[in-house]
């Protein structure tokens, strides 16, 4: 469905992501797992178009997503959803309003009609009867499952999941975990899922890709990603803080700083 | 030498920072005011920006409208004693309201207040991926977030402005003839004679041109504010200061082409 060949990014000369290949294939779930600042994110938001790569191409079923004039994108779009990090629901507007937007926006439907799709789509993550609630009024895991509705209001092809658990507590995630299941296995859509949430992951996905330092070290279906002998790929695995991938980012020894730095308090010879 | 040379390229760099800022904050402006003819039409989101922007300040505008006037009559009327021209007064206060304090101050107190509002709430939005999410939801945010309060901005102002005169002259009346006891008949005739249409066209041009800066400034830092919370909340004061100067700046050149 969404093919990506050598992309890149960089903010300024920062790079964020190096020469990655993966393909998003449809009606499969695909995560795309990896430590913190190993270029996830970025990852994602380049595959939905919000942010162009520095060089690379995607194609959205042959089409290059890329160089795409908006009006054809935002066509595209309409049959996108996005659940973000932090839900992004719109705060002016109740849970109703921000589940039935897409509706109001792109359709000409009754609002009878309207009402019983969004009724529907809140009882499909278990929130039906909280549609007069404004989004302050609402808990992390709520609103994610808000988000959730309203990003499958209008029955997309594909659905995008920026760290749909992160902050949750193990209930909440596994609602949401199990809702995305769901969604590829009985409605077929496509999702593409970003997280860190090792168990989460490699429980819903058909596909795997492990990225570290921006780029792909590993990718296949979950039994891969877990029988895998790379070091980095097991120790992220299992969660190991030794091995290959570095848990410390500072660029300088502290014993060599505090043995030779002038200025600094000597260690006892 | 080298100092000197690395000053000079200092200088240098900020200035072409400070262009290609403008040059950004004209492109965004111009590209989000060209979708007012595109489909789809965003009439109902500029009357809600209009209530938001105009309604939430017809106060503010109503008290600085009313100590603008009654300070003017006391001023004009410690001036005019000095010459024996009481009855120049209701005249010197129309036109120093119609022609200059009304639209200047309205202009700053729609900055206070609503412009603002408008690049914390656009800052905001930022740092919570609303914009991001409206994308993805196919709604054009210069369409949706920009547009309607450059156009809300700049079709409210004159009207607040115009409410600023009115309540400012007659703030003015009521301390300069029922306070100080100018003639009224003297007061009426004399503004009356005096303001000419040239006059208040010149106030309206002004309101028009300060609301459509206050709407393209408070927008475009909003919209470019680094998405943090230190970063809206410096992007709120940076819109704020940068509208004042703006609305002076142009007062300056709009006043050297209606003198």
């Amino acid at each position: 469905m969404i093919h990506c060949k050598s992309l890149c990014k960089k903010y300024g000369s920062v790079p964020a992501l190096d020469r990655v290949d993966i393909h998003v294939r449809e009606h499969k779930t695909t995560v795309i797992m990896g430590g913190s600042g190993s270029g996830k994110t970025t990852l994602l938001r380049l595959i939905a178009g919000l942010e162009p790569p520095t060089s690379g191409e995607i194609r959205y079923k042959e089409e290059d997503f890329v160089h795409m004039p908006r009006k054809r994108l935002y066509e595209l779009r309409e049959s996108m959803g996005m659940v973000f990090q932090y839900s992004a629901l719109l705060n002016s507007l109740n849970v109703y309003n921000n589940v039935a937007f897409t509706l109001h926006e792109h359709t000409d439907l009754d609002e009878e009609v309207i009402r019983t799709i969004v009724t529907m789509k809140l009882e499909q993550v278990g929130l039906r009867g909280m549609e007069h609630l404004m989004p302050s009024e609402l808990s992390g895991g709520m609103a994610k499952r808000v988000a959730l509705a309203r990003a499958i209001a209008m029955d997309p092809a594909i659905v995008f999941f920026d760290e749909p658990t992160s902050g949750l507590d193990p209930i909440s995630a596994g609602v949401i975990t199990s809702l995305i299941h769901n969604l590829t296995e009985k409605t077929h859509h496509t999702s593409v899922v970003v997280t860190h949430d090792v168990d989460a992951g490699l429980s819903i996905a058909d596909h795997v890709v492990l990225l570290w330092q921006g780029c792909v070290i590993a990718e296949g279906t979950a039994d891969d990603i877990r029988h895998s002998a790379d070091a980095r790929v097991k120790q992220f695995i299992e969660g190991s803080p030794d091995g290959p991938i570095p848990f410390s980012r500072s660029t300088t020894s502290y014993v060599e700083d505090l043995m030779h730095k002038p200025g600094t308090v000597r260690l006892a010879q | 030498m080298n100092m000197a040379i690395a000053a000079c390229g200092n200088m240098g760099r900020r200035f072409l920072r400070i262009l290609c800022r403008l040059g950004d904050a004209a492109t965004l402006s111009s590209a989000s005011l060209s979708l007012v003819v595109n489909p789809p039409w965003q009439g109902r989101h500029i009357v809600i920006q209009m209530y938001n922007i105009g309604v939430g300040s017809l106060m503010i505008i109503a008290l600085t409208g009313t100590f603008t006037g009654m300070v003017l009559a006391l001023q004009g009327y410690y001036t005019l004693a000095k010459f024996g021209s009481e009855s120049m007064l209701g005249a010197g206060i129309a036109l120093a309201i119609i022609r200059e304090l009304g639209p200047v101050l309205g202009a700053m107190m729609l900055t206070a207040r609503a412009g603002s509002a408008i690049t914390a709430e656009i800052g905001i939005m930022r740092v919570t991926e609303q914009v991001d999410a409206l994308e993805m939801m196919a709604i054009n945010p210069r369409a949706r977030i920009i547009m309607p309060r450059i156009i809300a901005a700049t079709l409210v102002l004159p009207l607040l402005i115009a409410l600023f005169d009115l309540i400012g002259m007659g703030a003015g009346y009521i301390v300069g003839v029922d306070l100080l006891g100018v003639n009224p008949g003297a007061f009426i005739a004399e503004m009356q004679a005096k303001v000419t249409t040239h006059d208040i066209n010149a106030g309206w041009v002004k309101a028009v041109g300060f609301g459509f800066l206050v709407g393209v400034i408070c927008t475009y830092i909003g919209y470019r504010a680094t998405p943090t919370t230190e970063g809206v909340g410096k992007a709120t004061t940076q819109a704020v200061v940068l509208s004042s100067v703006g609305i002076l700046i142009l007062d300056y050149i709009l006043t050297s082409f209606f003198l």
